[in-house]
């Protein structure tokens, strides 16, 4: 009886853990063991197509095949092969028979967080859980050794495992993980301390630019973004917003469009937007366009970019400001200073302008809430849900969609999980797709914040920098996100890759004095993080007006550079490799020019060569660029390489091309015609040198993208002896 | 009503004349593999093949569209990702998100079958598709790719 009650307690709980929330089992983190199979009917029911759970990560097939769970969300940066390629290198399996399974929040939720954060950003997928998802995978190989060893009566250390296969050599013996994983899961797992992780230099499945294990699905159109989601019985959702952020829906004229075809209602969306529900989405958007809606703007109708980049002017020489770092005395040290440089920089709102455009499917009853979302962060998406929705956490489920690009818009905020469920809570079980047009992900996006920077350098008689002053004037993430974060402007995140402290996003140059300033000037522009975040514009202010600095005292940009970074030999290291492999001081053809940058961010250290040439009628060419990156551990070369040439391409279109101005409060580019994207023929061709030292984990998404401007302008600047102090290029005459 | 013939299926699809192509693509027909980008023929999301040519599905509306015109998705590409630019594709790792590739497996494709042998130029003009993960670089490695596969099966 006991048995029996046991095997079927281990039988619900395989069944949310594949996916259908259940109440159950507390777990502690990485090695528990659900004691699925106990006997009986138990293993001859859970060994079916299932598997057994041979622990949290890992699922065992009669055949050997492995799946590895995955927590974290896939939007194209590779991380669902990374992580796979970590466990699978500490469990010893076959490579070719490796599986992967999205992990759900609820489930997570309801096993203790047995599986660690699920929010994918900041560059953390593979570097904040390397170490449980490594361990994870080491248990369950000592486990399958110890269930080899036991069914054998040998000792352990006489076993060997390769390829998901358990050998004893002195007999002869062999068997495989499948035939094993039944015993194994009944083992009491290791403590996770005691296990000893492979050293790199023993990686045989990690560190290897093996290839993706989800890109088939992407080459036939059979892979379901959420977007393409069909549920039965759907209706499909058309959205607005008031154009002017910040404002209310004051009235809408539903007899206008509510005899067109397929529409069934027109629904408030609290306060701020309006909804049409049809039968399809075309004719849900067609009804929504023929809609008279009146908006309340609100007092935000009267901005503008003008009166947005007055207020941040007024920052930059404003009392009051944050000093996030001041040692010695910068002011007095480029006052009393041989030469003097100074100049102010500017970057604008970008859009995230992901090619999927914002998009969930809700389902509520009296009792449950369930959404089908791309997320970058599905525990944000079941709290929005279900505080939407007024029901409690454990009444959500979240159904993970991989992303059709995230870069930062798809996090915490899941403004669209919230619409979605607004408009399906009217609509009681029926499922309800609501897609944005591209219009709307363009008029409402949670933008890269707008900014100015005044930089003023001291040189010395010999051209040594002895004091540099930073004042950053602009809007704070956390001011709109995380307000206790930026309480009275002292917000440390907008000066992200000038901070003293190493590990993350550290300046790599000394400077004997130093002042490092915040004026924190909001609008009423949403605003969030952009991949790179605020190493963005932080990069361009750092590394364009460092280049001037160096013009002005007359040295060689590297050496300029290489002169300040002393102290900070893994930033010198990635710079001199991108040095050498990007030719620095070599001969170019005539016309093309080099600029150099390089920037830490996201516990990674970046540096980046350009070649450029401008034509006659004033036309930008970039031919080549290299990239440096130490990223620490390299976990697949290839992957790393795709990411910094994906960088290449988000950092060119921002450079070139990107910027979202405001008139009468609201976007003024509401789609690709006037805010234009770096297309196949403008990419140059880009060299990745990996520089891993192995001795750090660090980010890879995000990194080098703060290295790209910057060492295009320091290039049109060599080129045109003019720097360019204000982005996007396409505003400024070349020629 | 109109009738399209769609990867070689004719089907009726009862819709307002007005309807872009994608959508009843994607809603009536219920194929999913083209996607919605922009909607104004700028990030060719939405590429198919009409007779063919490759064309953005989101700008057509079905009243354009005639019963002889033979409609291709990314679906109706081959019966098991064969093709030589899917291959190239695998290959090569071309997608990241994956959700512009099949725009710009319909472009390669097309570009092919014009110029079997692309330049690096021809490459440039032809494949205009937007992908914001920045593929591009793997993208014109893997149109090259393509060529050659496609060259080696024509000799064999």
């Amino acid at each position: 009886m006991k048995k029996l009650q046991k095997a079927a307690t281990s039988l619900s709980r395989r069944k949310f853990i594949v996916g259908t929330a259940a109440a159950g089992g507390g777990l502690a983190l990485g090695f528990n063991l659900p004691a699925l199979i106990d006997a009986g009917i138990g293993e001859a029911q859970a060994q079916t197509a299932a598997g057994t759970e041979v622990n949290a990560w890992v699922v065992v097939k009669p055949d050997s095949t492995c799946v590895i769970r995955i927590a974290r969300s896939e939007m194209g940066q590779g991380t669902l092969t990374g992580l796979a390629q970590l466990v699978a290198e500490e469990l010893e399996c076959d490579w070719k028979k490796v599986a992967t399974e999205t992990i759900e929040p609820g489930a997570n939720i309801a096993r203790k967080r047995v599986w660690g954060d699920t929010a994918t950003g900041g560059s953390r997928g593979i570097r904040g859980s390397q170490d449980y998802v490594r361990r994870g995978g080491a248990a369950a190989r000592m486990m399958m050794l110890q269930a080899a060893a036991e069914r054998w009566k040998v000792p352990v250390g006489e076993l060997t495992v390769s390829n998901g296969m358990v050998a004893h050599a002195a007999s002869g013996r062999s068997t495989s993980y499948g035939r094993l994983a039944s015993a194994a899961a009944k083992l009491t797992p290791p403590d996770p301390k005691s296990i000893k992780l492979k050293d790199p230099k023993e990686w045989k499945i990690a560190g290897k630019p093996i290839k993706r294990l989800d890109t088939a699905a992407k080459l036939n159109g059979s892979k379901i973004y959420a977007i393409d989601l069909k549920l039965p019985g759907m209706l499909h959702a058309a959205v607005k917003a008031s154009p002017v952020h910040g404002g209310k829906l004051a009235s809408y004229d539903e007899a206008k469009v509510s005899g067109m075809p397929g529409v069934r209602r027109v629904v408030k969306v609290n306060d701020g937007a309006v909804a049409v529900v049809a039968d399809t989405w075309w004719r849900a958007k067609t009804a929504l366009d023929a809609l008279p809606i009146v908006w309340d703007e609100g007092t935000a109708a009267i901005q503008s970019s003008a009166t947005i980049a007055e207020r941040l002017k007024e920052g930059l020489t404003a009392t009051g400001a944050y000093a996030g770092r001041n040692e010695g005395d910068a002011l007095k040290a480029i006052e009393g200073a041989a030469k003097k440089v100074e100049a102010v920089y500017s970057t604008p709102f970008l859009s995230h302008a992901t090619m999927e455009p914002m998009n969930c499917t809700a389902k509520v009853t009296a009792d449950k809430v369930e959404v089908w979302v791309a997320t970058q962060n599905a525990d944000a998406s079941l709290a929005a849900a279900t505080e939407e929705a007024g029901l409690k956490l454990a009444q959500g489920e979240v159904h993970r969609h991989d992303l059709g690009g995230g870069f930062g818009r798809r996090g915490g905020t899941q403004d669209y999980t919230r619409q979605a469920v607004a408009i399906a809570k009217q609509f009681p079980g029926v499922p309800v797709k609501l897609i944005w047009s591209r219009e709307e992900d363009q008029a409402h996006d949670f933008y890269r914040p707008i900014s100015q920077c005044k930089l003023a350098a001291g040189l010395d008689e010999s051209g040594k920098l002895v004091g540099l002053h930073v004042r950053l004037s602009g809007q704070s993430i956390n001011a709109w996100l995380n307000p206790p974060a930026a309480k009275g402007g002292n917000d440390e995140r907008q000066l992200q890759g000038w901070w003293k402290a190493p590990g993350d996003a550290q300046l790599g140059y000394t400077v004997p004095n130093l002042l490092i300033e915040y004026a924190m000037r909001n609008t009423h522009v949403p605003v969030g993080p952009w991949r790179g975040v605020n190493t963005n514009q932080n990069g361009v202010y750092m590394e364009c007006f460092i280049e001037e600095v160096a013009q002005a005292a007359g040295k060689d940009s590297l050496e300029f550079r290489r002169a300040l970074m002393g102290s900070h030999p893994k930033h010198l290291a990635v710079l001199n490799a991108a040095a050498e492999k990007g030719n620095w001081g070599k001969p170019l053809p005539s016309g093309v020019h080099r600029g150099i940058a390089q920037f830490m961010g996201y516990g990674s250290y970046s540096a980046a060569v350009a070649e450029v040439s401008v034509s006659g009628r004033g036309e930008l060419k970039v031919h080549r660029m290299v990239l440096a990156l130490d990223c620490g551990h390299a976990v697949n070369p290839d992957q790393i390489a795709a990411q910094v040439e994906g960088s290449v391409a988000y950092g060119l279109s921002a450079t070139f091309y990107g910027e979202c101005t405001v008139e009468k409060g609201r976007m003024v580019e509401l789609n690709f015609h006037n805010y234009p994207i770096l297309r196949l023929a403008e990419m140059p061709h880009v060299e990745t040198v990996i520089v891993p030292s192995y001795d750090f984990w660090g980010g890879v998404g995000e990194p080098t993208i703060c290295v790209v401007a910057p060492a295009v302008l320091n290039a049109l600047f060599a080129a045109t002896g003019k720097p360019v102090r204000s982005l996007p290029l396409k505003n400024v005459k070349l020629a | 009503m109109a009738k399209l013939n769609i990867n070689g299926k004719v089907r009726d699809v009862e819709v307002e004349a007005g309807t872009p192509l994608l959508w009843v693509i994607r809603e009536q027909v219920g194929l999913t593999g083209t996607k919605y980008g922009c909607g104004v023929a700028q990030c060719g999301a939405c590429s198919v093949h009409i007779n063919g040519e490759v064309k953005r599905s989101c700008s057509i509306p079905i009243s354009e569209i005639k019963p002889a015109d033979r409609i291709v998705t990314i679906e109706g590409l081959s019966a098991d990702s064969s093709h030589p630019v899917q291959r190239a594709w695998a290959a090569l790792d071309v997608p990241q998100c994956g959700y512009c590739q099949s725009g710009q497996i319909m472009a390669a494709t097309a570009l092919l079958k014009k110029k079997p042998k692309p330049t690096d130029a021809d490459i440039d003009e032809a494949m205009t598709n937007i992908c914001r993960c920045g593929t591009y670089q793997r993208i014109r490695e893997a149109v090259h790719h393509a060529a050659g596969l496609a060259k080696r099966k024509a000799q064999a």
